[in-house]
């Protein structure tokens, strides 16, 4: 085997490795943040009010909330329409990237396609936005930080990348499903040898890592807060708000 | 005053609030004074600051996150949007940086980066930061500024309600003996004599004498405030404030129950509903809350209706949770006089004994107290009330009523007077709104309000008397 052989069976077998821990990272960072919230109690009734009174009235209310960002509407409209689209083309293109882990694609999937160029630059426009934002509105400029920028650089960077791999620096489509489903079957083999792709998939594995451990996890914690998900049921009789750790009436 | 003065509603109309500049520093020396070793003791803190502090502040932290859902969530999530910067009153009257909402919260997410994240143990990159002195005190500072009103929590996209955040950081405060002696004060009182004035009660008894002499004088009808009356069928818990600052409002009281002929009573054990727990710690909260119960059950009387009273009517709705059930008492629990008032009138209580004219003299318009619109759903009722007995009613901007309304400024534990230039520059958003509605009464159903209201209306310039929905009620009722 010649050097440059030996060099990519080593970044082969770096991939991989960093790919299933990037995997683990999420899976199970996620999951023991989220049991966090889900096993920690809320003492007393904290819903701000006008609020729904029954539990389903609550439900559509985070529903509402995860949907059209109704409070982020009555914020800053402009912050709204920004905030909505970017986290819209988000999901397009996180969908249409099932393309890559499901055999066959199904045809929802596939029909995408047309579409998803236009999705790859609007997210990239939004993340633009957002982050001009941040440095253009003084009272943004204050509260943000570096994770802030940081988030957006990511994201950013993944996104011209990953527009970049599909419609200009071709990658083999066939080499990356290759490179996934053989992760996923646990029968990995080497990722398509493309700098650039390669770029886009490093950026990803340090999204997967990042994700849990940082304010990327509203995604998860936006159906925890007490504030919106609970109704507001004070007044039926027979029913009462139960402080698992304190039952005593307070002597 | 350093304050901007200049006004931000600019075109309330059109929703247009227009903040302030940044002014780094603007509101930083404005603090209450510290806590007396003789309130905190008898309230069960510590005198004075504890040795290891620290340690004992980030475990009392710890422990927070265990049993508050609200905390540990709330300290993750935020990203950072900036859409809650300019919702604080306290921002908007003094353009402080520290209040916007979202750097409040910050304070404290910065000590839980360091403690409590991987990443915050590790490094500066992080935005992490030592409970330290200096934490400290900007703790004390910017969580004393803060009304807990929660209007933050109402443009957050997930509702992040930094009156939790500041909630739980008092009560770390408090933990290690630091605390503001206004609440301390109040709630030692409260213990003492039974309400936040330290009113004794020989002189709750001499005053409903008197009400009842001056009220007997102007009406000709033997209108009662009977106090400790056992097995009477309500017990009013007002706040006792009613009874010295607002007397209208315990007029109020009194006639409308005369008028139904309803057998009420207050208590001397416990002639207060303003529960200054809610702004010290848990322990005290509920303590004082279950004074209510302890007075209802004393005078065995069928139900509690709790009077105008913003954070008395925070701590009702957490009775039950708080205290135990309330079944032994008549539903709803719990039960606001706005509540009652409103049952009687769809019943046809007062019809024909309601002249609006009586209140002809004023254009009313409504301050929704913090707590009553944005803890305890009580939006709809206080304006079916006003509605119904003035003839001349008047809403302020859109984006300053209802769940979106101000807080008066003084909330919170607030309504001390070392804090006047914080309470005056948040009282702001709240004057210009009713200069813009030209109303000569502001009626609310809070006590901190009606304190708070006419000194801030005074200070920007506005010409309004103060007073609660029950005295305009009163007087348009026909005895
Ligand atoms: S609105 Fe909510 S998420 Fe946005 S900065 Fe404020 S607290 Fe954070
Ligand atoms: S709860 Fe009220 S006073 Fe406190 S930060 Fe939020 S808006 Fe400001």
């Amino acid at each position: 085997m010649d050097t440059s052989s030996v060099l990519w069976t080593l970044i082969s077998i770096f991939y991989i490795g960093l790919s299933y821990f990037a995997a683990l990272c999420l899976i199970f960072g996620l999951l023991s943040k989220l049991y966090g919230y889900l096993r920690t109690p809320m003492p007393w009734p904290e819903v701000v009010t006008p609020a729904p009174e029954t539990e389903g009235g609550a439900i559509m209310r985070v529903v509402g909330d995860v949907l059209i960002f109704p409070n982020l509407f009555k914020a800053d409209k402009y912050l709204w329409a920004g905030a909505w689209v970017f986290h819209i083309a988000l999901a397009a293109i996180l969908f249409r990237h099932l393309r890559y882990f499901t055999y066959p694609v199904p045809s929802l999937v596939l029909s995408m396609e047309t579409v998803a160029l236009f999705f790859g630059y609007l997210f990239g426009v939004t993340i633009l936005y957002l982050f001009w934002r941040r440095l253009a509105l003084p009272r943004s400029l204050y509260i943000s930080n570096i994770p802030d920028y940081f988030a957006l650089v990511l994201l950013g960077g993944i996104a011209a990348s990953g527009i970049l791999v599909s419609y200009w620096l071709h990658v083999n489509i066939v080499d990356v499903k290759a490179y996934i489903l053989g992760l996923m079957t646990l029968r990995p083999t080497p990722p398509p040898a493309h700098p650039l792709f390669l770029v886009h998939l490093t950026l990803v594995l340090i999204l997967m890592i990042y994700f849990p451990f940082s304010k990327l996890l509203h995604a998860g914690g936006i159906f925890f807060s007490p504030a919106r998900n609970q109704p507001y049921q004070i007044q039926n009789p027979g029913h009462r708000y139960i402080n698992p750790w304190d039952q005593s009436v307070g002597d | 005053m350093k304050f901007d003065e200049t006004p931000i509603v600019k075109d309330p109309a059109k929703e247009g609030l227009s903040p302030p500049n940044i002014r780094e520093n603007a509101s930083a020396a404005v603090r209450c004074y510290p806590s007396k070793p003789k309130d905190t003791q008898a309230i069960g803190l510590p005198g004075e600051r504890v040795p290891n502090w620290q340690e004992k502040g980030i475990a009392k932290f710890a422990e927070l996150l265990e049993k508050n859902k609200a905390l540990r969530v709330y300290m993750d999530i935020c990203v950072r949007c900036g859409a809650c910067t300019d919702k604080c009153q306290f921002y908007l009257g003094t353009g402080d940086p520290q209040n916007f909402p979202v750097m409040r919260a910050e304070l404290m997410r910065k000590v839980y980066r360091r403690y409590f994240t991987p990443a915050g143990r590790a490094n500066t990159l992080s935005e992490a930061a030592d409970f330290d002195e200096e934490m400290l005190e900007k703790w004390y500072t910017y969580f004393y500024q803060c009304s807990e009103c929660r209007r933050c929590s109402v443009f957050c996209p997930y509702g992040i309600d930094t009156a939790e955040i500041t909630m739980a950081a008092r009560e770390i405060m408090a933990s290690i003996g630091v605390s503001t002696k206004y609440v301390t004060e109040v709630v030692a009182k409260v213990y003492e004599r039974g309400n936040n004035l330290g009113i004794p009660p020989a002189a709750w008894k001499d005053n409903c004498e008197f009400l009842e002499q001056d009220v007997e004088e102007e009406t000709g009808k033997p209108i009662r405030f009977p106090v400790d009356d056992y097995g009477a069928d309500i017990l009013l818990v007002p706040p006792s404030a009613d009874n010295f600052a607002n007397v209208d409002t315990m007029i109020g009281y009194g006639k409308l129950f005369y008028a139904l002929g309803i057998r009420w009573t207050t208590s001397t054990y416990c002639n207060e509903g303003g529960n200054f727990g809610l702004f010290l710690n848990y322990q005290n909260l509920k303590k004082v809350n279950k004074r209510i119960i302890d007075a209802a059950r004393m005078l065995n009387v069928k139900t509690i209706i709790w009077g105008e009273c913003g954070h008395a009517w925070r701590g009702a709705i957490l009775t039950p949770t708080l205290n135990g059930p309330m079944d032994m008492f008549d539903p709803p629990y719990p039960y606001h006089i706005s509540q009652f008032i409103v049952k009687m009138i769809r019943q046809g209580a007062f019809e024909g004994r309601i002249d609006k004219s009586a209140n002809d003299d004023y254009i009313v318009t409504y301050h929704d107290p913090c707590n009553t619109a944005r803890a305890g759903q009580l939006l709809d009722e206080p304006r079916e009330i006003l509605r119904y007995c003035v003839n001349h009613f008047i809403e302020m901007p859109r984006n300053t009523i209802r769940e979106k309304t101000f807080c008066c400024g003084a909330g919170g534990g607030l309504l001390t007077d070392e804090l006047m230039p914080i309470r005056m520059a948040g009282g702001k958003p709240r004057a210009m709104a009713v200069k813009h509605t030209g109303a000569n009464y502001l009626a609310t159903i809070c006590a901190i309000c009606k304190a708070q209201l006419p000194e801030s209306m005074h200070y920007w310039d506005v010409p309004v008397k103060v007073g609660g929905t029950i005295d305009l009620f009163a007087r348009a009722l026909l005895l």
